[in-house]
């Protein structure tokens, strides 16, 4: 049996450049007051897929993950 | 007229809306479950606000991938009737049924209050019984309402008088060209933010919310 068959992959998902993120002006705002200089700070997410096959990791992430409009992703 | 209320898991105001239909509006209602596939005994479909399936991933987009969503794409196909509300309308969107997408409000907060909308296209099955520019005033609920399409998408949404309501006055969440409610090209698929359901009777304090209603069964 082989126990190591599972995979497990990483992508990661932020809001398009030029989308105003308002958690992340939030915490940029909070590291500023507290005497941090920051530019700027976007908050994303990352999923974590686990599976015996990620040959369709792509189709996944294209169709039922991200929405395009709004959102850039990476595999990592 | 049969009007179908789409149930998600985690709709909330589906109820609401089903009352509306049944007894307000005294037509035929039936509550949808969302493993359904087959829309065609109904003349309209209505999906209701709420937080399907808990707004995980983005709200709207698990619900995007149902059984019920890909009827709801070929029932619009046939120019029946289709309104999102709140919820609803961020399933549309998911769903490309209509353009754009609903991004967290600016403030990044809850917004529960009543606004002041304009009418800007009475067209739609959902607006025909309204005056061009008539101003109306429904509450809104949303945490997600920002209204956001790329400039060339927005500039066609705009040219093909797709927005149905605008925001008068104030802007709540920081919606392009203040939009509160978009429609697609052939006007049959109609999405807005406010809740018409919850201002349909007196007790509720006030029935701006008929006008939609109206119009869909006239």
């Amino acid at each position: 049996m082989n126990y190591n068959k599972s995979m497990k992959k990483k992508v990661l998902i932020m809001p398009k450049e030029g989308i105003l993120d308002p958690q992340g002006r939030a915490l940029k705002d909070v590291l500023n007051e507290a005497g941090f200089d920051v530019k700027d700070v976007r908050i994303g997410k990352v999923i974590e897929i686990e599976s015996d096959s990620l040959e369709n990791l792509e189709k996944m992430v294209k169709d039922y993950i991200i929405n395009p409009l709004i959102e850039d992703y990476e595999v990592l | 007229m049969k009007i179908g209320i789409c149930v998600f898991p985690g709709s909330n105001c589906d109820y609401d809306t089903y009352y509306i239909v049944k007894d307000i509006l005294q037509e035929d209602a039936e509550l949808i479950d969302y493993t359904s596939k087959d829309l065609d005994r109904f003349d309209a479909v209505i999906l209701p606000g709420g937080f399907s399936f808990g707004d995980y991933l983005r709200p709207g987009a698990l619900a995007s991938k149902t059984p019920l969503a890909e009827a709801i794409v070929n029932f619009a196909s046939k120019g029946r009737y289709v309104l999102g509300i709140c919820n609803g309308f961020q399933i549309l969107t998911e769903l490309k049924l209509l353009p754009g997408a609903l991004l967290p409000n600016e403030n990044d907060k809850f917004i529960c209050k009543r606004v002041n909308l304009s009418v800007e296209n009475i067209s739609t099955a959902f607006t025909r019984k309204i005056e061009d520019k008539e101003v109306i005033t429904l509450p809104i609920a949303h945490h997600d309402g920002r209204f956001y399409a790329p400039q060339d998408i927005l500039e066609e949404i705009e040219a093909n008088n797709q927005v149905v309501f605008r925001y008068q006055g104030e802007n709540p969440n920081g919606s392009l060209n203040a939009i509160a409610g978009i429609c697609n090209k052939s006007g049959n698929v109609v999405g807005m933010m406010p809740h018409p359901e919850r201002i349909s009777e007196d007790i509720l304090g006030g029935l701006d919310g008929l006008k939609i209603w109206h119009s869909l069964i006239a």
